[in-house]
């Protein structure tokens, strides 16, 4: 096992570790909400590992950085009483979601071994230079997507509008 | 010797089950957020791991498809925390609760 | 190996062990002359002051022998965490920041930098982001009114301040075409004709031509005057010191986020702090302030110039130990910049705090992109090639 494939197994347990514990068994909001930003980061280290330098970098500061903190913001702000978890899972919710659960799964693999996505096409050792580094990816964002990023920056406007309409207490 | 991009999918697949498990059984608004943001982390996972595989064109030009699409979905997620916390706010402001069952009327 | 295991011990063990305890006695000292106090002289060695620079000693000695007090009702676990969460961040940052140029000794080629990565200013952004979570963790897991009150103030000052650091050096991007800080501070050492964009218009009448030989050195303060302005700002605020304070403002929040702490784990706090403090002065140097180049001697000049007399690798050498002191010296300058400001203005209100990054920085950020943008690409309209200002 090459030192690479070391890492993407430490970064995978870790990340499906703390998500396990982010909706199972921690008892403060904040827990799991700090198990949510240790999913993030390795989530980057895996991103790390699979060329997309950018991607991670991007990862770490708007979900770690921006989102998760936003959360924490808003727990903080609230008065929260006995963990601020709410209920624990009932019986029936969770048949429920491990029906969903094990179908998405069940029908991931399936599609995948079917359609043959991993045979087809081997994984590319060589990549060209400078692979999902900022200069690549940003000419291709600004040539290619360019209609894309746009309509990302009017998905984003319209959410700031909505974000200020419903945490204001009154409009005058 | 590079990750199987088996073992990335599966990965992917496995949180997104965590997350919709999360956001079916859990009745707290925040919770359901973060397994929200699970989910779209798992499938950024995905399309990065699939970026992987079809990472050059025929002309052996790089390609970014899946990267893109990942960052867009990292702009949307941001939205949506916004809009969504935005919505717990006003939430607790008017039920005084985060119970997700407690905001089962269509109108009052 | 064994170089890059040097490169980083020298850069921490500068920066923890030498500037932030000097950073300590240097505030207080600074504080005493402007507020015309004499300022710490009692510990002493066998009567020996010292200009009371064996003051940081006994602040540690203090400290560790302090008690270390946990509030009943806190999270223990995250309450020992919270320190270390913010501390790490101040000691990863200066990683990518260059502190010397690339030298050539025989064989060896090496550049004075501890991780010489591609997208260092983002680095530098990513870490800043996650240093919200030692002041947030630290409010809510002391379980105080206190702390609580100050971890929300400095949750929403440091995200909306990261927001407005980020896009007030966008310009600065533009410029020198690159992220990573190592190309910034070598694109740095040059010098630029002031005068220079009189060529797009019209060619210099006669007996001007003194106008060409008005050379700035092609520094980011220079290039980019606004943005030097915003991003100190910016950064001084997400280190929250004084004028920025208001997540631990002493007179209204005991002491902010940190109120529940004490002796060694208080101590990693204030060295966070202090530390931060180096790493903006280091941040700016290399990005506004040349880095380690030296105003109008570029690194051949001086490689040449020493080696007409004394050999290539002496030199080099030399050209080395020039460069990491004109580094040094610029840090210290900031540094004192930074101690000048934060003992002279008074402490922000919160809703001014806001307003200066939302309505003020944020839409000047803006216009120093587009102005950037317009520049360079009216240069390159009317004369492709041209040196752009």
């Amino acid at each position: 096992m090459s030192f690479e494939m070391f890492l993407f197994y430490a970064f995978a347990f870790l990340a499906v570790f703390s998500a396990v514990a982010m909706i199972g068994f921690v008892r403060h909001i904040v827990a799991a909400a700090m198990s949510l930003v240790v999913t993030m980061v390795s989530l980057a280290g895996i991103y790390v590992l699979m060329h997309a330098e950018l991607i991670a970098a991007i990862q770490i500061l708007v979900y770690a950085g921006a989102i998760v903190v936003l959360f924490l913001f808003v727990i903080m702000l609230l008065d929260l009483r006995d963990g601020g978890l709410g209920p624990a899972a009932r019986g029936q919710n969770l048949v429920k979601a491990v029906g969903v659960g094990g179908t998405v799964t069940i029908g991931t693999l399936v599609v995948a071994s079917v359609s043959g996505v991993f045979s087809v096409n081997p994984l590319v050792e060589s990549l060209p230079e400078g692979f999902g580094e900022h200069r690549a990816l940003g000419i291709a964002l600004f040539t290619d997507y360019a209609l894309a990023v746009e309509l990302v920056g009017l998905v984003l406007l319209a959410s700031i509008v909505g974000a200020v309409i419903l945490a204001k207490r009154k409009i005058d | 010797m590079s990750i199987p991009i088996e073992h990335v999918i599966s990965l992917s697949a496995l949180l997104f089950v965590i997350g919709v498990v999360g956001a079916l059984t859990r009745r707290n608004l925040i919770v359901i957020l973060m397994s929200i943001e699970l989910m779209l982390n798992a499938a950024n996972l995905a399309l990065v791991g699939f970026n992987r595989v079809w990472s050059v064109t025929a002309e052996g030009a790089a390609r970014y498809d899946g990267q893109v699409f990942a960052l867009m979905v990292i702009a949307v997620a941001a939205a949506e925390v916004a809009v969504g916390l935005g919505i717990l706010l006003s939430l607790i402001r008017n039920r005084d609760s985060l119970n997700v069952d407690d905001a089962s009327l269509l109108r009052w | 190996m064994i170089l890059v295991v040097a490169k980083t011990l020298f850069i921490l063990i500068v920066v923890t062990l030498l500037f932030a305890p000097l950073i300590t006695w240097v505030e207080r000292k600074q504080s005493a002359i402007m507020q015309d106090r004499i300022g710490a002289n009692r510990a002493d060695l066998a009567g020996m002051t010292f200009l009371g620079l064996l003051h940081p000693a006994a602040d540690v000695i203090k400290l560790l022998s302090k008690e270390d007090l946990v509030p009943a009702g806190a999270n223990r676990f995250l309450h020992a965490l919270a320190p270390i969460l913010s501390a790490v961040p101040a000691l990863i940052a200066f990683a990518v920041i260059p502190y010397g140029a690339t030298y050539r000794f025989g064989d060896t080629t090496f550049t004075l930098v501890a991780a010489d990565i591609d997208w260092g200013v983002l680095y530098l952004l990513v870490i800043g982001s996650l240093a919200t979570y030692g002041s947030v963790l630290a409010g809510w897991a002391s379980r105080s009114n206190w702390s609580m009150l100050g971890a929300i103030r400095a949750t929403a000052q440091m995200i909306s301040y990261e927001v407005t650091m980020g896009l007030s050096i966008v310009g600065i991007f533009m410029v020198f075409g690159s992220l990573k800080l190592t190309d910034m501070a070598v694109a740095q050492d040059t010098t630029f004709r002031v005068f220079g964009f009189l060529d797009l218009f019209a060619s210099l009448p006669a007996g001007a031509g003194w106008l060409n030989a008005i050379r700035l050195p092609n520094w980011g303060i220079f290039l980019q005057p606004l943005a030097f302005l915003l991003f100190l700002t910016c950064i001084m605020a997400e280190n929250k010191r004084p004028p920025f304070d208001l997540p631990e403002a002493d007179s209204e929040l005991v002491a902010g986020y940190f109120t529940e702490y004490s002796g060694m784990r208080f101590g990693l706090f204030y060295m966070a702090e202090f530390i931060e403090v180096v790493v903006i002065a280091g941040a700016v140097a290399a990005l506004f302030l040349g880095g380690w180049a030296v105003p109008y001697l570029s690194q051949e000049t001086i490689t040449a110039g020493v080696a007409s007399l004394f050999g290539e690798g002496f030199a080099n050498l030399v050209c080395m130990l020039i460069h990491v002191g004109c580094f040094f010296s610029k840090v210290v300058f900031l540094v004192w910049l930074q101690m000048l400001i934060r003992w002279s203005f008074p402490r922000f209100r919160y809703d001014q705090l806001m307003d200066l990054c939302w309505k003020v920085i944020l839409p000047l950020s803006l216009l120093n992109i587009f102005l950037t943008a317009a520049g360079m690409l009216l240069a390159q309209q009317i004369a492709p090639g041209a040196a752009a200002s």
